[in-house]
Formats: C-alpha cells, structure tokens, sequence
C-alpha cells in the first residue's frame, strides 16, 4: 500500500502526526505479520520458551496489530485506531509484566522486551492525543454534521429576492412538504410540515444574523439540529441573483447517525435543491407547478390522482 | 376517463382512469379531439427510456377543446379549440425567454433526477417519463395543460384537425432539425430517417430553401412517401452503401448538411448493427447510434449534423476524429415547439403545406394498443397514426 494514496489524512496537510501515523501503522502490520506468521521466533526474541498457549495468544495478538495497522492506514480520520493501538500496548506490557513471574523466561530480555514496547507506547500515545486534539481535518465537531449547498439564478433583483425569503411565511408557498410558518416576533418562527405518512413536525427557528438584501443565517431549535444561511448577490450581465443556500444538519444519534446521513447525503441535498427551484419558479411563475406524479409522497404514475389521493396530497399551491 | 397506458415494456393498455382536475393557477383542461402516436412513444413502448412507472398515461402530440380554466389564465377561454406542444414550459424563465422552451427552467418536478442523469433538467414533457416532469400524456379523453397561455395555440375556423394536430410536436421537430442545417441557396441536405419526423425535415429542408433533398430508409412505403409527397431523391440503406451512394451524388464533397431522424433505435444490416443491439441489450450502451455515426461521416467537411432523433443516455464508438478534424458542427436540441407554432401554423394556412399527408392509420382510442403493435412492426404500411378519443 502506498501511504501517500492509503488515506487522504496521510497527505502532507497535517505534518509530524500524520508521518508518526503512518511510520506505527506500518510497524503495526510488520509486528503483526510476525506474531502471525512465526510466533515461536517472537516468543524467543521477547525472551520467553515457545509453548502452544502462548503462540495462539500471540496470533490473537497479531491479528489485532494489523487491524489496527489497516485501520491507521486506510481512515481519513485514524485516531481511535491510535488510541486502540494503545489499548494493544496496555494489553502488551501487562502479558510482559506477568512474564517476569514465569520461570523459564529469560530476565534480560523480557526486560529489553518491556523497555521496547514502553518506547512504542509512548509513540502511540503522542500520536494519537495530538490527532484527537488538532489532527482531524475539520475538527471533531464536523463528524456529526452534514453539510449541503445549493445554487440557482433567479431572475429577480436581490432586493425582491430578499425580501420574499425574509418573510418566512411565505415559505410555506413553495416549500414542498412545509403546511405552515408562523412569525413569533421578528426573528423566531414556528414551522408545520407533513412528513412521511403524514406525521406532522413541528420546530422553531431563529434567524442569527440578517444583512438585508444580502443574507440571512437561522438556527432552527429541535431534535434535529439544523442550521444554514442563504445569500442573494447580483447575477453577473443583468441576469438577476445567485441565490445560494448553504445548510448544516446535524441528526439525532451523534457521529453515527450522521454517518448514516451521508451516506444518504442525496435525500436532504435533493430536498433542499428542490426547495431552492421552487422558490426560484415562486419568484418567476408565481407558483410550483406541479405534475401527476409530484403532488404526492414517494412515486405516483403520470396519470391524474383520484380524489382521494389529491386530498391526502400536500404541495404548495396558490390555488 | 378513457386512456392509454404503459405498463411495461410491449404493454400499454387503454384503462379507467381518474379525469384530470386542475393542480396550478395557469392550467386548463382540454377535451381531446385527436391525439397521435409518436416514433419517439416507440422508445418507451420498446423499454429504452428510463424512470417509466407502470401505469404512466402516454402521448405528447394532441389537440382539442378547453373545457376548464384555471383563474391565472388570461388568453384562453372554454370552448376555445388548441393544439398544446409537447414541452411544457412557463415562458418567465431564462430558458424561455431565449426561446429554449423544452429547456424550461420551471416546468419539471423531477429537475433533480434529471439533472444527476444528464448534469441538467429539461422542461417537463407530457407523457414522457418520470425525468421529464412525471406528466400525465395526451393518449386519453382528457389532458390537463399546465402554462395555458405559454403552451397551446388557437386553431383558427377552417382547419382540420388533421392539418394542424403535427404542430405539437413533429413538424416543428422536423423544421427545426432543417433549421439548424443553416441552409444556404444551392445546398444539399441528406436526412436518416423517413419515418414522419424525417418526411418534416425533407418538407421544411425545401421550405428552407435546399435545393436537393435524400431520403434515407428502408422500409418501400415510407421512401416511396418520401419521393412521392416530400419530394426527396431517396436510397435504401438495405440496397446501397449510403456512404458510397452519398458520395457518389454529390461529386465527392459529402451532403452539405446531415438530420438524424432516426435516434437511439437505429438499425443496420451486418456486424455493426448486431455488435450495438448486443451492447444495447446487455445494457451496456443505452442507445445504437447507427445511423449518427454514419451521418457524421458522410458529412462534407465544415457542413453541419443536426440531430433531432431522440437519444436517453450514452453511446459507443462516437466518431469524434472524424468530427474534430473535418470541423463538422453539432446541433441538437428537443424541438422548442412553442416559437415555431405561430410561423408554421401561418405556412399552414397559406397552403405552403399540409401536413395530414403522413397519416396512414385513425383508430379510435380503445385500439391503441393494436395500433403500438402495428407501429413498431411497421404492418400494415403503418407510418402515422391518430388516435381518436371521443
């Protein structure tokens, strides 16, 4: 494997760390091999006889060293495998330690042995603090969220652009899914939508920051932490304004949720596309149009929906 | 209401569905009086077009009365008889407003699939798959017409049905594949295809002004219509080598200017032909572009390759040196019917053209089924049919 392509953490962006990183991977899976391959030769080397308990525990011991090598070698992000590795070294100089008790082990060389793997240790150690400290790309806070931009020209004036976002009840107009915004005061809102199976939610949001004309930023206050910003700057020819969301969604459930969520990136990013067209076709038709198929949740033939399907279906209309 | 639908591939059934209701301020309703099937409805009766539901109504060519209008619209009133054009489109956007209509910004609900298949959306098209917008098409009693005032046109009294229904979609999409040919006095133009698109594109190729026009299929009667009422010189690909022949026409130097009008079901005779069904088969090419590739070669040098037949997805041994080196010019385009309804209708009228003379079949609603059949086994002489709902 070449570390350079291994892992994008290893490229130079993070210095001394990511080389020390790579470097005790690498030695994690040479160590391994060894313990895997010819326990008995290790044994002798750490000082102690060959016997058929200790070579099966040093190929368990093996086993874990290269998973951790991989580990180190192949995450954007490898500092638990660090912190793992010093687990492994705890593991290590505890088996060491109960060594210096077995009769036939030979003392010199345990104890070379021990001093060998306290040095390893202490390399682990340093390396994996400094990377959980300042060694992840975009700091830890960034794990649990996710983030999506989006763009359109609208072919409106920054001004008018503005000015209809800002007035979060009309978002409800063009919004797929969002029943209603209600102003509490200026700067907090209470939102409605249906979600699938026609659950409603509820949230608050909160502008943070308003620069008329220019920029708008919210919080939205729930179990899902939402925030994001959209701004409207002047197309380039006369051809209206760039309006451009930028949205950060942190799901319930911490790193793993989020994982989870990028995974499935494409659903909120496609929603939020969506949202952004159809404030774009508000501002320029004066409604979304709607076709057979899009009035409902989840796939519908193109063919006109009977009466029922149209009353359980929710789209933005100024009908 | 009455329609026909596709269920899957070789299967559309004429079933009850829900009638149509209004969903936008600027739709109408229109009880349809003629409706056609379209070559391009071939390729999803063939299963080559991607994001079909079972159950999708079809049909993009139609025309009839307005029996229901939306309070937004302005021009159109009931009882008003219109011809609606296949794109849909809201006439506000930067698309539109540089005549781009089946580009139109604001008319597809499902611009974000699209735009992951192709890097942008189209407009919505009527009865067209799911990544043109999921419409509902006009193969039925009923249809109901988003963009009232952008889209359909008002028929004058005095005109048939037959005359005037192919403003929808072929006969611009034939003048507007000749269009982009940029006709010079004393050019030659050769066209693939002599399907009812390809007799458009040899009609308005004249129109334009060519002073010679070829014919390329081979299938008699359609070549026999192409020489008899389109006036074309024709070869059949199955007799001839067309890249010969072509040459051997024009002294050497190539047609001026090539249409497809044949697009991603192309057929040919021999190795090429089976090597593109077999890749096509295995889904590993989506579309054969036989005959593009043979356009693009006979080309003379500097001339142009106006591609109006229908392409979903990728194609294979794409000849591009010979384009590159040979400075050929590509245009393409879905037909932007709205800007041409006004002017072909006028040609129309002053009897420049009538363009009832590709009709080979009217069937009632019900048969349309049968008649899918009879169009893609080319039975029957069978070149166009029109489908009557009422």
């Amino acid at each position: 494997m070449d570390t350079e392509q291994g892992s994008t953490f290893l490229k130079p962006r993070n210095g001394g760390a990511c080389k020390l990183a790579a470097g005790l991977g690498w030695f994690s899976i040479g160590l391994g091999a060894a313990e895997l391959i010819a326990p008995d030769r290790v044994a002798q080397l750490a000082g102690l006889p060959v016997n058929n308990k200790r070579e099966s525990i040093l190929r368990a011991y093996g086993w874990r060293e290269i998973a951790a090598g991989i580990g180190i070698l192949t995450e954007s992000r490898p500092a638990g495998w660090l912190w793992a590795r010093v687990a492994g070294d705890a593991v290590d100089l505890a088996s060491l330690g109960s060594c210096f008790a077995a009769k036939d082990a030979n003392r010199a060389k345990v104890t070379a042995s021990t001093l060998a793997v306290a040095g390893v240790t202490a390399l682990d150690l340093i390396c994996a603090r400094q990377l959980s400290r300042n060694g992840h790309p975009n700091g830890i806070a960034a794990r649990r969220t996710v983030h999506i931009t989006h763009s359109v020209i609208v072919d409106h004036s920054p001004e008018e652009s503005y000015g209809v976002w800002r007035d979060v009840t009309n978002l409800s107009k063009f919004v797929r899914h969002v029943e209603s915004v209600q102003a509490i005061g200026d700067r907090r809102s209470h939102w409605k939508a249906r979600g699938p199976g026609g659950r409603t939610i509820e949230w608050d949001s909160e502008v943070v920051e308003d620069q008329p004309n220019r920029r708008i930023a919210w919080r939205a206050l729930g179990s899902i932490e939402r925030s994001g910003s959209i701004e409207f700057s002047r197309a380039i020819g006369g051809r209206g304004t760039v309006v451009r969301i930028d949205m950060q969604i942190a799901p319930p459930g911490g790193r793993l949720a989020a994982e989870a969520l990028k995974r499935l990136r494409a659903i909120p990013a496609q929603y939020i596309g969506d949202a952004l067209r159809a404030f774009k076709a508000y501002m320029e038709t004066g409604e979304v149009v709607q076709s057979d198929a899009s009035i409902g949740f989840g796939m519908h033939p193109g063919r006109p929906p009977a009466p029922e399907e149209l009353a359980a279906a929710h789209y933005a209309s100024a009908i | 209401m009455r329609a026909n639908c596709w269920i899957g591939t070789h299967d559309v059934r004429v079933e009850q569905v829900p009638d149509p209701t209004i969903l936008n301020r600027q739709d109408v309703i229109v009880k349809i009086t003629s409706s056609a099937i379209c070559g391009s409805d071939l390729h999803l009766y063939n299963g080559y077009v991607p994001s079909m539901e079972s159950g999708d109504i079809l049909g993009h060519e139609f025309m009839g009365e307005v029996v229901e209008v939306a309070p937004g619209v302005q021009k159109l009133k009931k009882g008003d008889r219109v011809v609606v054009p296949f794109p849909i489109a809201c006439g506000r956007c930067f698309a539109c407003q540089h005549g781009l209509f089946s580009l139109c910004e604001n008319s597809n609900p499902n611009a974000g699939l699209a735009e992951k298949m192709w890097g942008h959306a189209p407009s919505g098209v009527f009865g067209y798959s799911h990544l043109l917008g999921g419409y509902a098409g006009g193969q039925a009693e009923y249809a109901r017409v988003p963009f009232a005032d952008v889209g359909p046109i008002k028929i004058p009294e005095g005109l048939a049905d037959e005359q005037v229904l192919f403003l929808s979609d072929i006969f611009p999409t034939g003048y507007m594949g000749a269009e982009m040919c940029n006709i010079q006095p004393g050019d030659t133009i050769a066209v693939w295809g002599c399907g009812p698109v390809g007799q458009f594109a040899i009609k308005s190729a004249y129109l334009l002004g060519a002073e010679r026009v070829i014919g390329i299929d081979r299938f008699p009667e359609r070549l026999r219509l192409a020489r008899e009422k389109a006036g074309a010189e024709t070869l059949n690909y199955e007799e001839v080598s067309v890249l010969e022949a072509l040459k051997d026409m024009t002294g050497g130097r190539g047609p001026d200017a090539c249409i497809d009008a044949v697009g991603m079901e192309a057929h040919t005779p021999g190795l090429i032909g089976a090597y593109d069904k077999a890749k096509q088969a295995m889904r590993l090419e989506m579309d054969r572009p036989i005959a593009l590739r043979e356009a693009i070669l006979a080309c003379r040098n500097g001339g142009t390759v106006s591609i109006i037949g229908v392409y979903g997805g990728l194609i294979d041994k794409f000849p591009i040196g010979s384009l590159m080196n040979r400075s050929l010019t590509i245009r393409t385009g879905q037909c932007h019917v709205q800007r041409y309804l006004q002017p072909l209708l006028q040609r129309i009228q002053n009897g420049e053209i009538d363009p009832a003379f590709v009709i080979t079949h009217r069937l009632p609603l019900e048969e349309a089924p049968h008649g899918y059949a009879m169009f893609k086994e080319k039975q029957d002489n069978c070149i166009k049919i029109v489908l009557k709902p009422h």
